[in-house]
């Protein structure tokens, strides 16, 4: 067997940003932690996973437990945020809801995510007509607002909270498929992959190994701002009717409760500055990581 | 620039068919047959025999596609399955209110996010700046249909200023149209308006500081002529591509302010059809929908060179 003129080493040479990688994370962290409005927000992301961990401990009251002699009580000591038209607490209600928007929000994600940096990662590195076909198809989904598209897809599929998130993922894909595939098209005739593939490399081992990291930083800043929509699509599509079946306590599900009695404004305020905050904060941690990772603005347009 | 327009026209199609059929490989591919959960609970088999047909599965997905392709172009998109109206009137009969409001949101963001971005632009750093920048920042971020919400809770249910919900044509005259259409536009409007105001007050601000702005002052330029009519000019750029962005979310947004208002439009139709699983109103109203966001990105881009000059050569 001849011996290659590139080597093992050769490739960790010409790799990019390989050398004090973890000096690097703890820089990048640093100037994350300096942007106060970054640091809240990951706080307030902290504090929302700690209630739906907890939610059970912390909720005063069931948060489905009925109460009809107590129904559309304003806020008050036994009832911080006041009951519902049936009764129950809206704090816990509240409390017990974090966890459908996290959980609904993820599942939205990761279902965009898989779909989109796959696809993605394929478009970019083969190019030509698979390219072609599959950014067609992206530019066709693009073109269709993300929610009535979205409310296409659960037509055919059934409404419910899992339905309703795997079709807000399918039209979140494209964010990720932009991203990655553009990406990996600016890393495919860098060195250190020309070397990769000198030395004999797999297809699947030079993305999996070479390329993806390297696509991640982006992609990460991406997911933040996913994530942010998807809680809100959530919220959305709860409002309409077609997210949680009741008595789920959602967000959504909640304001929509409240659009009948809209002359009792303090049951609109409870759902609405949780779902504000969250996207607030969710926004304000992908801003913070994108400039601390030394990203240019990206709009995911 | 006819031939870019024809190739853009050109494109637009193709994405368009691809739409379609997307939808329709989607009614295909759903598990288990479509026709019996479309036909609900509790149908009877010539229900679901009938809503097969209706749906045209009894035959080949391509034969089916070229079928509806062919009465689309002829503006014949099907019957709802729940009513039995033809798509094309159901479309027609809710064009008025959802153009209404999203005209109204429009202006509404454009005048706001012009008159805002400009004053933080012309004095960077001051109160009112930092104000916009907040406003701005929280416009992005708060949903539009809790704003809606808080809209109609405060000025039509609690004070009666404004009617809580329905329409009511502009041929009933201007003042009471704008009255049913102004709380749902605003809610609307503040997401464009936010981040069309941080758009200008950045593009405005490079403007002013750019070398044609400085010798325009140095030469003795009026400040007034030197921002409305140089940097101005110069700021509609961006402002345009971020309408072309964001109409399809204003568009999108339409459906759950319909919801909230009462408003029978475009939004309302696609809802009550997606809760009674209409496919061929669910289809036809998509497709209109898309039809209208890619005419709107040709229109912006036929407007483009006319306020870049530097396009305009190409």
């Amino acid at each position: 067997m001849s011996v290659s003129p590139v080597d093992a080493d050769t490739v960790r040479a010409v790799r990019p940003q390989d050398a004090p990688a973890r000096r690097m994370r703890a820089r990048t962290a640093r100037r994350f932690l300096r942007n106060k409005l970054a640091t809240a927000g990951l706080v307030f992301l902290l504090l929302l996973v700690v209630v739906a961990i907890a939610a059970p401990l912390i909720a005063p009251f069931d948060p489905d437990a009925q109460v009809l002699v107590e129904r559309f009580q304003p806020p008050s000591g036994a009832h911080w945020l006041g009951t519902d038209s049936l009764g129950r607490d809206i704090l816990s209600r509240l409390i017990f809801g974090t966890r459908v928007s996290l959980i609904a929000g993820l599942e939205a994600l990761a279902v965009a995510a898989v779909i989109g940096v796959l696809l993605g990662l394929i478009a970019g590195f083969v190019g030509r007509k698979v390219d072609s076909v599959l950014s067609l198809i992206n530019d066709a989904l693009m073109s269709v607002p993300g929610l009535i598209l979205a409310l296409a897809i659960i037509a055919v599929l059934g409404a419910g909270l899992t339905n309703s998130m795997l079709a807000v993922g399918l039209t979140m894909s494209p964010r990720f498929y932009r991203l990655t595939r553009i990406t990996t098209r600016g890393l495919r005739n860098d060195t250190f992959i020309e070397a990769s593939t000198a030395m004999g490399c797999s297809r699947r081992r030079i993305i999996g190994v070479h390329i993806l990291p390297n696509v991640l930083p982006p992609l990460i800043v991406q997911a933040t701002f996913v994530f942010a929509s998807a809680v809100l699509a959530e919220a959305s599509l709860s409002f309409l009717g077609l997210g949680v079946s009741p008595p789920t306590a959602s967000w959504g599900a909640m304001l929509s409760d409240a659009s009948e009695r809209l002359d009792l404004s303090y049951l609109i305020w409870g759902p609405g500055v949780a779902l504000s905050l969250s996207v607030i904060a969710f926004m304000a941690i992908g801003d913070g990581w994108r400039d601390a990772i030394g990203l240019d603005r990206e709009d995911g347009q | 620039m006819l031939k870019t327009l024809a190739t853009r026209i050109g494109l637009s199609a193709v994405l368009l068919v691809l739409v379609s059929f997307l939808v329709f490989l989607l009614i295909d591919l759903a598990p288990g047959d479509a026709a019996v959960s479309l036909a609900g609970d509790n149908a009877s088999p010539e229900r679901i025999q009938e809503v097969r047909e209706q749906l045209g599965l009894d035959r080949a997905l391509p034969v089916r596609y070229v079928d509806w392709l062919a009465g689309a172009v002829h503006g014949n998109l099907g019957t709802s399955l729940s009513t039995g109206e033809p798509v094309s009137s159901v479309l027609l009969r809710t064009i008025p209110p959802t153009l209404s409001v999203v005209v109204v949101a429009v202006v509404i963001a454009v005048v706001v996010a012009m008159a805002g971005g400009t004053l933080a632009a012309l004095k960077p750093g001051s109160l009112f700046d930092r104000l916009m920048t907040i406003l701005a920042s929280l416009g992005v971020a708060v949903p539009g249909f809790w704003i809606a919400l808080v809209l109609a809770s405060e000025f039509a249910v609690q004070r009666h200023w404004l009617p809580a919900i329905g329409y009511t044509p502009l041929a009933d005259g201007f003042g009471p149209w704008l009255q049913h259409v102004i709380l749902p536009s605003l809610a609307l409007a503040a997401l464009v308006a936010a981040e069309l105001m941080r758009q200008l007050r950045g593009t405005l601000q490079d403007a002013l500081r750019s070398d044609y702005v400085l010798t325009a002052r140095a030469k003795g330029l009026r400040a007034n002529k030197l921002v409305f009519k140089h940097a101005l000019k110069n700021a509609a750029v961006p402002v345009i591509t971020v309408l072309g962005v964001r109409f399809a979310t204003v568009l999108g947004g339409t459906v759950i302010l319909e919801a909230i208002f009462n408003l029978q439009g475009i939004g309302q139709a696609m809802l009550q059809a997606v809760l009674a699983r209409d496919i061929p109103t669910v289809l036809g109203v998509t497709v209109f929908v898309t039809v209208v966001v890619l005419l709107t990105n040709i229109a912006i881009e036929v407007l483009h060179p006319y306020f870049n000059p530097k396009v305009r050569k190409t």
